[in-house]
This record gives structure tokens, sequence and C-alpha cells, in this order.
């Protein structure tokens, strides 16, 4: 059923075997071919801008007033690649191996060698591009280490970097705007796929400014959409990053993969009040310098700095002595999660039993000099004593993990289509090499590695060997979805209800964070399915909004992606259920080794789950996509 | 906490705005100004009024969505902060508060505090970019730069977009902006090839949208949350001087059509 198209051979070949065998397009014959890409991140934007530089058609579609905006833009730590300029005993294979493990083994081979290959090139471009690394005094570029793996391969630009490699793929797309190979779409939002002869041909889009329903039609789709961590209301996404592109292409027929794996990142900023409407991600290269502690007693009412050496309890430290503070992201939630549970959690001024744990710089100040600290974290300082009013440099920080990524996504092949023809999908919007558990600086080198070297190989592919028959976007099938999208958007409007969209979003997401957050189990995700349909009707039968929509409705906008989320919610929950074994982020209580590490179940459940589509109220039907682990051996990860 | 807030309200580019008092209560000292926002428009929505209509996106004042005048001041004030991340600590119990959009000719007001910023990326379009085609790239460790132009090179890369220099300006000039896009690439070994024509194109570009002329004000600087230094702009001018001097003023890549408009085409 799901055919995986991933070539034979040794790993280390298969992509240029792949490319070999790849059909190609004449460069005269590009532009008659159009290429849809939504999404202006680092995926679409680089996908956009090369096919662009090739030749083709693209029209690129964004929700923002300027690509530039689009929440890649907010990494802040820095970018993976195997370039082993520290001679540490990095390599491809290196890198391939720690993206494997610290993904728990629920990543594809294929995809993830192919991927640690990419990262030496993406280096090297956005380098040319003037993308202004962090440098030595000798004007070689400078690297740092991230959570999970023992070599020093992270790129970085300050606290900067998805910013800075963002405004890289962005100028790229604005000259290729100049040079009138793609078409920028602004403030235009996705409301569905057109399929067409069982071939994604185009996408109905909203004006967000005027309300105006359009279609688009073309050869290929690409969806750069991003993540769905905004199903929880509260995470440290963007306030308008949403699932309704890959939520509506789902329901138009493509599956849709690990759903329920959602990083929760262990350093953000914790919540403060009832009104916070996101969290704040402190990088996690914080970790490098950063000590996690908390007081070893309960109830421990004094100030972090009253409180002396013996009686802290480094936690990390002390359970994961190897990785110390550097452990996966998964790995180091749940141990904040255990402590603050226990009770030794601390708020503002020490107050004990908050739901946060320190992370101290008072050792690295002492070690490296206030002022090379500054240099190194300095913007994240200011982030923090903005935030929080508090000065770092003097009392450690407090951090609490917060829902910052989705590794699940749309189920694509090794070329990222997905199993609607003519649908690819790149970045954090697919479900293809993270596993269960992203590491640090691997989203960046995903996003750029799909949109500059990967997408632009499969996709005139895919128009070499494919023939479609001519369309415009006044086809039956066009007007039809248009139709719906138009009928959809008038019975939000005509609810007439009493709930405001934002108070149905934070219900929905303080279910998910209850029942499918850091840890889960059969009871709370089962009461999760049962409450997640009656708030779904609560919204279609009680919303309320003003407004028309042949206008700017930044509530309706709200609202029509709140309903993907309503039924989204309920598909990750059933994911959640279905996967009765721990790994990386997914953690099910009842799956765990006696010290309370992730426990796999490698017998059942190496396999990606691809969920499809069956109708409204319908459960979704389950498809298996089996993991084999031919490189590197399934064993239980261990970071003591 | 209780505030009165008087907010710009124009239904759209052609409509006639006008300032509208609203009472906000109950607002606690570690909301962001923007969730106070938030609040007013979950109350205006439950009294079946429109609520108000403002840019945001990340709230961590990087994606540079987010901006309007609080009490005259683009972004509010503080130093080295967006308006997303303003905090209501920072205002009095009682205090009126005046919120209106960026004020310039070449950002139109789309509705109430949102403003049509396009001309930036017109700008970018025309020359602020390194043009190297996927595939053409050379070995990274190739091209070294010194430590301290890269440094300088990031100030001026930390430019998020937002238009606050332009809000500032009593002349609505975008040179910070541009020079701070510009100065990024121009300074940088890989940028060297373009220099020239980037800048001719992207000074062009810039008065052709509108924007007025550089008079040394310094709004620009002190308003910037990014804390782009007014440096950049004599930076570009000498850029400009360099580029006329060896190529004159009228070359570069840029496209206009009939009207003098820049075009993307």
């Amino acid at each position: 059923m799901l055919e995986t198209n991933i070539p034979s051979g040794p790993i280390e070949q298969r992509w240029e075997k792949c490319r070999a065998e790849m059909k190609l397009v004449n460069p005269a014959n590009r532009r008659k071919h159009t290429i849809i890409v939504v999404g202006s991140g680092l995926a679409g934007a680089a996908a956009a801008a090369t096919l662009g530089q090739q030749g083709y058609r693209v029209l690129n579609f964004s929700f923002h007033d300027s690509p530039r905006r689009a929440h890649s833009i907010a990494a802040q730590g820095g970018i993976n690649a195997a370039k082993n300029y520290r001679y540490d005993g990095d390599s491809i294979f290196r890198l391939f191996y720690d993206t494997v493990k610290g993904g728990d083994f629920r990543a594809r081979e294929s995809n993830v060698y192919r991927l640690a290959e990419a990262s030496v090139r993406i280096i090297d471009q956005c380098v040319a591009q003037g993308v202004p690394f962090a440098r030595e005094y000798g004007g070689q570029l400078d690297t740092r280490s991230f959570g999970g793996v023992q070599v020093q391969r992270t790129f970085y630009a300050r606290g900067q970097t998805g910013q800075q490699l963002l405004i890289g793929a962005y100028q790229a797309l604005e000259e290729q705007i100049a040079a009138g190979t793609v078409t920028m779409h602004y403030r235009k939002d996705m409301l569905d796929l057109v399929v067409v002869d069982g071939y994604a041909r185009g996408i109905v889009t909203r004006d967000l400014r005027t309300g105006k329903i359009e279609t688009f039609a073309a050869d290929v789709v690409v969806l750069a959409t991003g993540g769905y961590g905004n199903v929880f209301f509260l995470s440290t996404n963007a306030m308008a990053s949403n699932t309704t592109a890959i939520w509506r292409a789902h329901k138009r027929g493509a599956f849709f993969g690990n759903p329920c794996f959602t990083q929760i990142h262990p350093t953000c900023i914790p919540r403060s009040s009832e009104h916070q409407s996101k969290l704040t991600l402190m990088s996690e290269s914080l970790r490098n310098d950063g000590r996690v502690w908390v007081p070893k007693k309960v109830g421990d009412a004094r100030k972090p700095n009253d409180i002396p050496e013996e009686e802290r309890d480094y936690y990390l430290e002390r359970r994961y002595p190897s990785f110390g503070n550097l452990v996966p992201r998964d790995v180091a939630s749940r141990a904040a999660k255990e402590v603050c549970d226990e009770g030794r959690g601390v708020g503002p001024n020490g107050q004990p039993g908050a739901q946060a744990v320190y992370l101290d710089f008072s050792d690295a100040i002492k070690r490296l000099g206030l002022d090379t600290v500054k240099e190194k974290y300095g913007n994240l300082f200011d982030i923090y004593e903005r935030i929080t009013g508090e000065d770092a440099y003097k009392t450690p920080m407090r951090i609490y993990p917060a829902v910052h990524y989705t590794m699940g996504g749309l189920w694509v092949d090794y070329h990222l289509m997905a199993t609607i023809p003519g649908l690819f999908v790149g970045g954090e919007a697919n479900f293809s090499d993270h596993g269960a558990n992203r590491l640090g600086a691997s989203a960046l080198m995903q996003g750029l590695a799909d949109g500059y070297f990967v997408l632009p190989a499969t996709v005139p592919n895919y128009i070499a060997s494919t023939k479609l028959r001519l369309l415009t976007a006044d086809a039956p099938e066009f007007v039809a979805a248009r139709q719906q999208s138009e009928q959809l958007i008038q019975k939000l409007l005509t609810i007439g209800g009493s709930r405001t969209p934002d108070s149905i979003h934070k219900e929905l997401g303080n279910i998910m964070w209850e029942y499918c957050g850091m840890a889960r189990n059969e009871e709370g995700l089962t009461k999760a399915l049962d409450l997640i349909p009656k708030l779904r009707e609560e919204f279609w039968t009680n919303l309320k909004l003003v407004g028309t929509g042949e206008e700017l409705n930044q509530s309706l906008e709200k609202a029509y992606r709140i309903a993907d989320f309503l039924e989204l919610g309920e598909l990750m929950c059933r994911d959640a259920l279905h996967r009765r074994e721990s790994c990386g982020g997914h953690f099910r209580e009842e799956s765990q080794t006696p010290d309370g590490e992730a426990l796999r179940d490698d017998d059942h459940f190496a396999y990606a789950a691809a969920w499809e589509w069956t109708g409204e109220d319908q459960p979704e039907t389950l498809h298996k996509d089996p993991l084999t682990f031919d490189y590197v051996h399934l064993a239980q990860r261990s970071y003591k | 906490m209780n505030y009165t807030l008087k907010i710009w309200r124009q239904n759209n580019a052609d409509a006639r705005g006008e300032f509208v008092t609203y009472q906000v209560k109950d607002i606690a000292s570690d909301m962001s100004f923007l969730e106070m926002l938030d609040a007013l428009n979950e109350e205006l929505l439950e009294k079946g009024e429109a609520p108000v209509t403002f840019e945001h996106d990340c709230r961590e004042g990087i994606c540079g969505s987010c901006g309007f005048l609080v009490n005259g001041v683009a972004h509010g004030g503080q130093k080295a902060t967006t308006v997303c991340q303003l905090a209501m600590r920072h205002f009095k119990d009682g205090e009126t508060i005046t919120l209106e959009p960026w004020r310039a000719k070449s950002f139109p007001v789309i509705r109430d505090l949102m403003v049509d910023r396009s001309a930036f990326d017109r700008i970018i379009q025309s020359g602020g970019y390194i043009s190297v085609p996927v595939g053409s790239a050379p070995e990274a460790s190739t091209t070294l730069v010194p430590k301290q132009v890269s440094e300088t090179s990031f100030d001026a890369a930390a430019c998020i977009g937002c238009g606050a220099c332009v809000a500032a300006c009593p002349n609505a000039s975008a040179m910070l902006f541009t020079s701070a896009k510009a100065t990024h690439l121009n300074l940088l070994p890989q940028g060297q090839p373009q220099r020239d024509s980037r800048t001719l194109s992207m000074v062009t570009t810039m008065e052709i949208e509108g924007f007025g002329s550089c008079t040394n004000h310094g709004e620009c600087e002190a308003v910037c949350p990014k804390e782009i230094p007014i440096e950049f702009i004599g930076k570009l001018n000498r850029d400009l001087l360099r580029a006329t001097l060896c190529h004159g003023q009228t070359e570069g890549t840029i496209r206009v059509d009939a009207e003098g408009i820049p075009t993307s085409k």
C-alpha cells in the first residue's frame, strides 16, 4: 500500500543513484510548468527560489505581508552540518547516526542519511549568500555543541540563526521575484487542495485583506507550511502558525504520519499568567554553559543564590554523567517534569513548588568571564530580562518545557511526495527525518535540505515523468473546491453563538497539554478522545464571530484554523493511544524502564504510522510504514 | 491595573479613520502589550464589536510583524524592544495610552493599526541579495571573513524590517532600513561583485517608493528595536558615492514600468 521509493544499494550511494535515475526537463520547457509552493519559511522560500532559478514558473504563497516573517525566523541556536572543521570525530555517518538515535529509531535511515549528506552543502550555500555566521579571529567559521551529540557541529549566527538563514533564502527568493520566475502571493491563506483525476493540481486560497476566495492551478503543489504545535494553544510557535494547509490536504487523501510525535522543548520561559498568549524559547545552546538544577529539599523557600552547592541537585549531570546538561530535548524535558512533580520546582524569588527549574550561569561566568558569556548569549539574557524583569547574570534563569516542534506531519516517500501524486511536502510540515524526537539545530538543516537540495531534484523528476492534462483554475474540480471553501466561511460566520475562537482554542490546548503532553497514558488519552469531539460540537454550534467574510477579519482567520486543530487534536490522541510504547517525545507511562526512561517496543511498533482520513466523524484508518535499521542497530537509547 | 486606550480605527485604506476610546480593566503587570490588546479584543468580540486589527506573529521580537505608535513613539519607547515584547509593567495604573499606525506615505493603512510595508520587499528585490544559484557555492571554508567585519555585517543584518525607523522619521525616510540591508552584504567579501549595482538600485527604489530623504534627525536609531546604528547610513552614503563615481547614477538592475513604479517583472 505505502510505496516509499527508497533506492536500493549501500546507503551512502542511494541519493546519488536516485538522482542518476531521475528524468529531467529541458531548460526551454521549464517555464511551461507551474509549481505552487505554499509557505515561505526556510523550506518554502528555498524551494521556490531554487525552482525559480532552474526556470520553472513558480507561484509562492504566504499568509504574511512578507516572506521574511515566516516562523523559521525565530529559530535561535544553530544549524548542524557534518563539516568536521574541528576534526573532533564528526562525519556524515556520525551526523546520520546521531539523528537516527536521537529520533529514538523512528525515522527512515535512507532519508536521514541524505539529510546528513546535504548538511555540508547547506553551509556552503548559506555562506555564499552572505549569512553572517559566527567567526573565529582567523576568519574561519565557528561551531558549538548542541544536545544529544558529542561533537561541535552546530554553526550559528548569535542567537538569530533562523533569522539569518531565512533572510538568505528570502533574498534569493526576492531576486527570483524580480527576475519574474517567481510570482509572490502575499497575505493569502491556503484553504484547500484541488485534486483532479487523483493528482494534486492546485489550491484554493483566501485573500486575508479582501476575503476573496481564489483558485490556482499547477502541475505540482509543494506544501512547506510548518508545524502544528499551536494545537496546544500555548507553544513557542508564532501566533498564526497553523495546520490548515496540511490538514485540508490530509482530508483530500494525503496520509498523516506520526501525528502524536511532538517535541516539548526543555528550556522555555515558564508560564506566568492566565492571559499568556504564547511561550518563549530560550535556546538550547544555553545548556552548553548553563547548569540545570533544583533544590534537593522539597519546600526549600530560599532564594537560589542562598542555597549552598551541596544542597542543590544538578539532576541532569547526576543522572546522565556522559551527556550531562546536553542530553536530548525529550530526556531533559521529562527530567524537569519529574523534579517538578516531586515538588522541587521553583518560582520567582525561590518560591517552592512551582513549575520551573533553574538554569544557572554562575559557574560559566566564573570560568569564562562576564564578557564572554554576554557575547555568546547576550541577546537571550536580554529576552529573558524583558519578559521576567529578572537579571539572569545575577540570579539563575527559571525554565520549563513547552511545546516547540512537531516531528509528525504529512507522510511522504523518499522523494518527499505525499500519498497524493503531485503533492510534495517539505520542512516541518512533513514527518520525514526526525523520528520521535528532533535533535537541536536540525530543524533548520532539514528545512534547507528539503528546500535547496531535495525538492529541486524530485519535483522536476515528477514533472518529467508524469503526463498531466492541460487544466485551468476554472475547471469543475476547482469551482467545486472554491464553493466548499466559501460555504465553510459562511457556515462559521452564521453560527451566531457566544464563545470566542480563543476561548475554545484555550480549552482544546488544555486538553491536549493535560492528556497528550509530556506524559501520556491510556486513561487520559481515552478521556481526551471523549472531550475533543464534544468541544468540536461546541465550536460548531456556539462560536461567536463578528464582521463578514469579505473583509480583513482576524477572528475569522483564527476560527477556521481552530476548526482544523479540533480535528487534528483528535487524531493526535488516537495515534498516541495506539502507540503503546514510549519513544522519544512520546512517553507512555505504561512503557518505561525501571529508572523511568522511555521504553520502546520494537517488536510491535518499529513503523511510522500513516493515517488515512475516512470522512467526517469517522475514525481514521491506520497504515504502517515499516522501519528497518541496517546501519544503526536498534538499541535502548542511553545518554548515561 | 486599568487603562484608557485611545486607538486609531480605520476600516480600510480609503475609509476615514478616527480615534476611539476604550477602557481595559484588571491588566496584570506581567502581561505584554499585545496580550493587553488580546484581552480588549476578546471583550469587543463578546460584545459583538469588531476587534482591533493589528499585525503580530512571533511575539518574540524577531519576525518584525508587529509595530505601531504607542503614545507617539514607535514600539512604545523601551530600549531595544518591539511592541510585542513590551510589558505592561512599564505603564502606570490609570494611564491613558494612545495607539496609532505607522504614519508614512509609503506605508498605507490597511486596517486600524495594520499598514502595508511591501515597499520594503521591493527595495530588496531591486538588489538586496547576493546572486548565488544553488549548486554554485564554493566550499564554505574557502571564504574567510575577518571576525570584526563579520560582526559589523551582523549588526546590520539584525534588522527585522518592522518599519519603526520610517515611522519615527520626520521625513518618513527608509535610510536606516536600506542602509542596514545594503551594508550587511556590502561589507562581506561575498557581496563585493554586486556592491555598486546593489547600492544604486536599492537607493533608487527607495526614492521611487516615496520614502523621504535623511536629514540626520536620528529618530530612527532611537526607536530601532534591534539598535541598528545610524553609522550605517553614513556607510551607505559612502557606498553610493563610490557607486555613482564608478558607474553613473542610472546604472543598476532596477526595472520600472511606464509610470516609474518598480516592477517585479
